[in-house]
């Protein structure tokens, strides 16, 4: 299994030279599997640049897997070329909200005043489907996904395949304010999905000392996602979600943090754009990390 | 997911409790099999327990762990209990009723109210308890 960070920031795209090293582009992680499969967790402005990849090389079904619909998940999705081109059979998986289909949902989106064209002209073949409660498989992996504290409906994701296992929480607030250690693991939010996963993408928008003041925006601290990582025995945490008024200095500052936390093993990363994670078969021992 | 040590709770389970634990007021979580899965401190006073010490409790256990009558003094069946109706009816309850701890008799006004999920299946009760002001023709 590769997994290939194609947009980490949160939030808002950010491009710009004060963004340059880590990218601007929003959420967005390519997941290619050993027999070929492709999985795309979420559709941030990151899926645009993978969409024109694609648009070259139809066939295989694609596999967009979404956390939520907060915009930054999803703006991208209207670029995808794929969508536009009637030979792509393209899968979109996401939360249950209540009696309001996930179709219905992402056409608000996609339809004026928001969007000029509507979902409903996409001319690829489109299905849609609400994640399952149980563990469901695509391809070669199984998928676990389990909702988790955000505002709003959201799950965070379990992909485990190839031999390896990859856990993807971009948007989480396991700890609304509070200190893990307070917790049994039973009762902290997206645990087991990320429990010894081998690469753990989670949330570290804010600083420590931005923290408090947005306490339930649904976002970590570098500190309570280096908690969260711990506790779950995690191999490599890759700290995602980064603030769009953080400049690259801000995120070597976040980065030196979390590594000064982490106790043991090797030290956490802030994702980058074009960062590929190698795991699995491909790396029986620890995840290969290696830039575009 | 196996390796995991216990069941993780649901996440309105999670939510409910962090509300919880910010009240004044006492509160009671319960899960979809009735067992008492969390307390606030406010319910640790007028309980007799602290939530650190007993953990969680099974539901069979819960029923018994607090003598609890009707006002009147007459035995108070476990169906009666709004916990048990806002599970097992899926809907709001309400009952005054009376708790004996450490030999002390409070009454208490309580309300459950179930949580549903988005697929509309219940995974717990909310329980509020106040201290029942003392009526005219009711035993204090």
């Amino acid at each position: 299994m590769k997994a290939i960070v194609r947009g980490c920031r949160g939030s808002l795209a950010t491009p710009g030279p004060r963004t340059l090293r880590r990218g601007g582009n929003t959420s967005c992680v390519e997941i290619r599997l050993a027999d070929g499969t492709l999985l795309i967790l979420d559709a941030g402005t990151g899926i645009r640049e993978l969409g024109v990849e694609l648009a070259g090389n139809p066939g295989r079904p694609i596999h967009l897997v979404l956390t939520h619909l907060h915009l930054d998940h999803l703006e991208g999705l209207g670029f995808f070329v794929p969508l536009w081109q009637p030979e792509t059979e393209l899968h979109i998986w996401g939360p249950v909200a209540g009696p309001v289909s996930l179709r219905a949902r992402i056409a608000r989106f996609l339809a004026p005043p928001f969007f000029p064209v509507l979902l409903a002209d996409a001319p690829s073949e489109v299905s849609f489907h609400d994640v399952p409660r149980e563990p469901w498989t695509i391809g070669s992996a199984t998928i676990s996904a389990q909702p988790v504290l955000h505002p709003g409906p959201t799950v965070g994701y379990r992909i485990e395949g190839d031999g390896g296992v990859l856990t993807y929480l971009p948007d989480h607030e396991p700890y609304f304010g509070g200190q893990v250690v307070d917790l049994s693991t039973d009762w902290i939010s997206g645990f087991d999905l990320a429990f010894e996963a081998d690469v753990l993408m989670h949330d570290s928008q804010y600083t420590e000392s931005e923290y408090p003041a947005k306490v339930g925006w649904g976002h970590s601290s570098v500190a309570q996602a280096v908690q969260f990582a711990q506790a779950a025995h995690v191999d490599r945490l890759l700290l995602f979600h980064h603030d769009p008024l953080h400049d690259e200095e801000q995120l070597d500052a976040i980065e030196a943090r979390a590594c000064e936390l982490w106790a043991g093993g090797t030290p956490p990363t802030l994702a980058v754009e074009g960062l590929e994670y190698a795991l699995g078969t491909a790396s029986p021992q620890s995840p290969e990390i290696f830039v575009k | 997911m196996s390796k995991a040590k216990r069941q993780p709770k649901d996440l309105i389970l999670i939510v409910a409790r962090e509300f919880a634990s910010r009240l004044a007021t006492a509160v009671l979580v319960t899960d979809a099999h009735g067992n008492l899965v969390y307390f606030n401190e406010p319910a640790e006073r007028l309980l007799g327990q602290r939530f650190a010490e007993t953990g969680e409790i099974a539901a069979e256990d819960w029923v018994t762990m607090v003598p609890r009558e009707e006002l009147d003094g007459s035995p108070l069946p476990a169906e009666r209990l709004p916990s048990r109706l806002a599970l097992h009816e899926r809907r709001p309850a309400h009952l005054e009723f009376a708790l004996t701890v450490s030999g002390v008799r409070q009454e208490i006004s309580a309300t459950a109210f179930p949580l549903l999920s988005s697929e509309r299946a219940v995974v717990g009760v909310v329980s509020i308890f106040w201290e029942r002001e003392p009526r005219e023709g009711h035993a204090a």
